[in-house]
């Protein structure tokens, strides 16, 4: 290229940069032409299993509705975080920057979340949890960019806690990861439950697979009930580690987010007669429920996770205030009033927010039980919390 | 109290022998081959798949357990031959970065083979069970075999590196790899031996830590680095090394676990108190690395000639 045909170009790429803008101006007031949204969750390692289900709800929610809100077509950027609080972070500012998202869901873990949602509200972007739902967010440090379509991390151990009460546990040995939600569920327990804690371990989060030590100081505390928190894998290794003690025989075990669809391939027999909290079940009599999980099981010939059935709420949710706002995304406003209203069928039912932006829902005690044709699955018992808003919202000023 | 510092001290036992059959495999494969073999806990979690895939196969623990075995040495040995023996003449710096390439490859591999779920080893009911080692305390039967089992290999190994031929031949590599070539033995043979024999040990670590833990895509990864740790405080090559650091290493971060939280807890929050005593209990480990590396530089027991 020869020196005066190269400046010859470079001033054609000027012209056209420099007029970019003015083409882009006028549409910006009106409707956005496509609706983009980031989705941020575990696509690799271990836990891929999880963001594929949340993927695949969330496409679901995009089929039932035509791939369309509110008549504007939807395009979805996936993003695997590796579980790694760090990788989330420069995920969500790529969905930020380069594809421009105009709302970032997901989130399976809380630290990650914790490490991500910032760039997101700052650059006043709307960020709607599907799962992790630290009371960090909930209380002090809530946003009007962000939303929870989960729970509050507390919601579910609080249940348990009352849970323990009403079978008139007084002596609780309690375990969970120490990391963000670790914390929110034993707070979460302790927040309802009358009785007395007699001893607490925190493992280390994620390494620690092994929990020999714990179940040795379990068996030496004589508990009349033991509750955990380890979501994914780690529920799979305590429960199979609690059997292999003999303790489950002796000590009843409680816990929040240790079996789901996924676990429970593994876990079986282990899971049989102990005592879970959930927010929804697959048998959640509501026609949305019925319709999402029915579909999802034609379509991938297995049972939908809590994480999918929220990442279906959440693509709904995001829905809702497309078609409220007519699509004028640009009017934040009137996108957070829209998002605030709630106005969807949430495969829950009754579900509201509140000040804080996190859900007021009702939470279940579920069980396992094995089907006719030899499979395990999960069924509602009763509800232990009604309407229930988690204890954090009064901290929230906004 | 003492039942359970004892119970405690078993625990510690079983999670140190279980190292000590990976990190032998590595300190073998290091200390002969002069190979840093990154991809030793993909071998791991390679035989808790292969294990987990035969039981499910045969319907008896056992005999997976039989079956992939030499499936796990087989697999190190092509692993061996197409992949790391034109990196024996290469800086360690190459060898790390082809190996972790191999952690990469065997866990995609196995994502897309066996699932993304994870898989369980079913044991038969009588080691799901527990047994009463002494009045009062019973011990899960399955971690007592991991102690048996352990013990067995460790004795087993010394016989092996200590009274027959191809031991002698083994220490003679760790000492001197050039005269051993230089005195007419096979090298590449015995370098894929040791290779096959490490890998072995590598997928039987793996298939016992498999019903523990269950067996999930990079199940190696981790606990890669604390058999690194324990053949750097043993010594390179040095089997007796990794045996005494592997253990060392078990217990003193079981026993961290088990009574560092309530000693903290008295005047901590049970988060903090968590927080700290892990904190504690793994600085320990490296603290005692740190030690070692200032007083012997070597390691524990260092192959003589070093």
């Amino acid at each position: 290229m020869t020196r005066s045909s190269f400046k010859t170009t470079l001033a054609i790429l000027a012209a056209t940069l420099a007029a970019l803008p003015l083409a882009a101006a006028p549409a910006a007031a009106q409707a956005a032409k496509k609706i983009r949204i980031g989705f941020v969750t575990t696509l690799s390692g271990p836990n891929a299993a999880y963001g594929q289900d949340m993927k695949n709800a969330f496409e679901l929610a995009l089929d039932h509705m035509g791939r369309k809100m509110g008549g504007i077509p939807v395009e979805v950027v996936y993003e695997d975080d590796e579980q790694k609080p760090e990788v989330g972070k420069q995920k969500t500012e790529k969905l930020l920057q380069r594809d421009k998202v105009d709302f970032v869901a997901g989130y399976i873990w809380s630290n990650v979340l914790l490490a991500s949602y910032k760039p997101a509200i700052e650059n006043k972007t709307f960020l709607i949890s599907a799962n992790a739902g630290p009371s960090q967010l909930a209380g002090d440090q809530c946003s009007p960019y962000f939303f929870a379509a989960s729970w509050q991390n507390d919601q579910n151990h609080m249940a348990v806690g009352e849970l323990l009460n009403q079978k008139g546990a007084k002596k609780l040995y309690m375990v969970a990861p120490n990391y963000a939600a670790g914390q929110d569920a034993t707070n979460g327990v302790k927040a309802l439950f009358k009785g007395q804690v007699v001893g607490q371990d925190m493992t280390k989060w994620p390494d620690q697979l092994d929990f020999s030590a714990e179940i040795s100081k379990i068996r030496a505390a004589r508990p009349d009930a033991v509750y955990v928190f380890f979501p994914s894998r780690w529920g799979v290794q305590f429960y199979t580690q609690y059997n292999q003690a003999g303790l489950k025989k002796d000590i009843p075990l409680y816990s929040a987010f240790t079996v789901d669809a996924v676990t429970l391939k593994l876990q079986k027999d282990l899971a049989l007669e102990t005592y879970l909290t959930m927010t929804w079940g697959t048998d959640l009599p509501y026609a949305a429920n019925q319709k999402f999980v029915g579909d999802f099981r034609k379509k991938h010939k297995d049972n939908p996770t809590f994480y999918g059935a929220q990442s279906y709420d959440a693509a709904n949710l995001i829905a809702s205030a497309v078609t409220a706002t007519r699509g004028n995304l640009k009017d934040k406003d009137a996108v957070r009033k829209a998002l605030e209203a709630a106005k969807f069928d949430s495969v829950r039912g009754p579900f509201k927010f509140g000040n804080n932006h996190f859900p007021i829902q009702n939470v279940y005690q579920q069980e396992v039980y094995k089907t006719a044709d030899g499979e395990y699955d999960l069924r509602t018992v009763s509800t232990v919390l009604t309407a229930h808003q988690d204890p954090h919202a009064a901290k929230c000023k906004m | 109290m003492l039942l359970l510092l004892f119970e405690q001290f078993l625990n510690g036992l079983q999670i140190g022998l279980l190292l000590f059959l990976l990190a032998a495999g590595l300190t073998l494969v290091f200390g002969i081959m002069d190979l840093v073999n990154l991809a030793h806990g993909s071998l791991y979690m390679m035989g808790a798949y292969f294990a987990a895939v035969f039981t499910q196969w045969t319907g008896n623990f056992f005999l997976g357990a039989l079956l992939a075995l030499p499936a796990g040495a087989l697999l190190g040995i092509i692993v061996e031959v197409v992949a790391l023996r034109t990196l024996y003449t290469r800086d360690h710096l190459d060898q790390v970065l082809a190996t972790f390439g191999l952690i990469l490859f065997f866990n995609e591999f196995a994502r897309v083979v066996f699932g993304a779920g994870g898989m369980a080893i079913e044991l038969p009911s009588w080691l799901e069970g527990q047994v009463e080692i002494m009045p009062g305390l019973p011990y899960p039967s399955f971690r007592f075999l991991i102690i048996v089992v352990g013990l067995g290999c460790a004795g087993f190994l010394y016989l092996l590196v200590q009274k027959t031929r191809l031991g002698m031949l083994i220490r003679a590599g760790a000492s001197n790899r050039e005269m051993v070539g230089a005195l007419g033995i096979d090298i590449k043979l015995l370098f894929t031996l040791v290779f096959g024999l490490g890998s072995a040990l590598a997928a039987l670590a793996g298939l016992m830590s498999g019903p523990i833990t269950t067996v999930q895509i990079g199940m190696g990864d981790n606990i890669l680095i604390l058999a690194l740790v324990v053949i750097v405080i043993g010594g390179i090559g040095s089997i007796r090394g990794a045996f005494i650091a592997a253990v060392a290493i078990g217990v003193i971060d079981t026993m961290g676990r088990a009574f560092l939280p309530n000693m903290l807890g008295s005047f901590l929050n049970p988060s903090d108190a968590g927080t700290l005593a892990q904190a504690l209990s793994s600085m320990l480990i490296y603290i005692l690395m740190a030690a070692v590396l200032v007083l012997r530089p070597a390691g524990l027991f260092p192959a003589p000639g070093r």
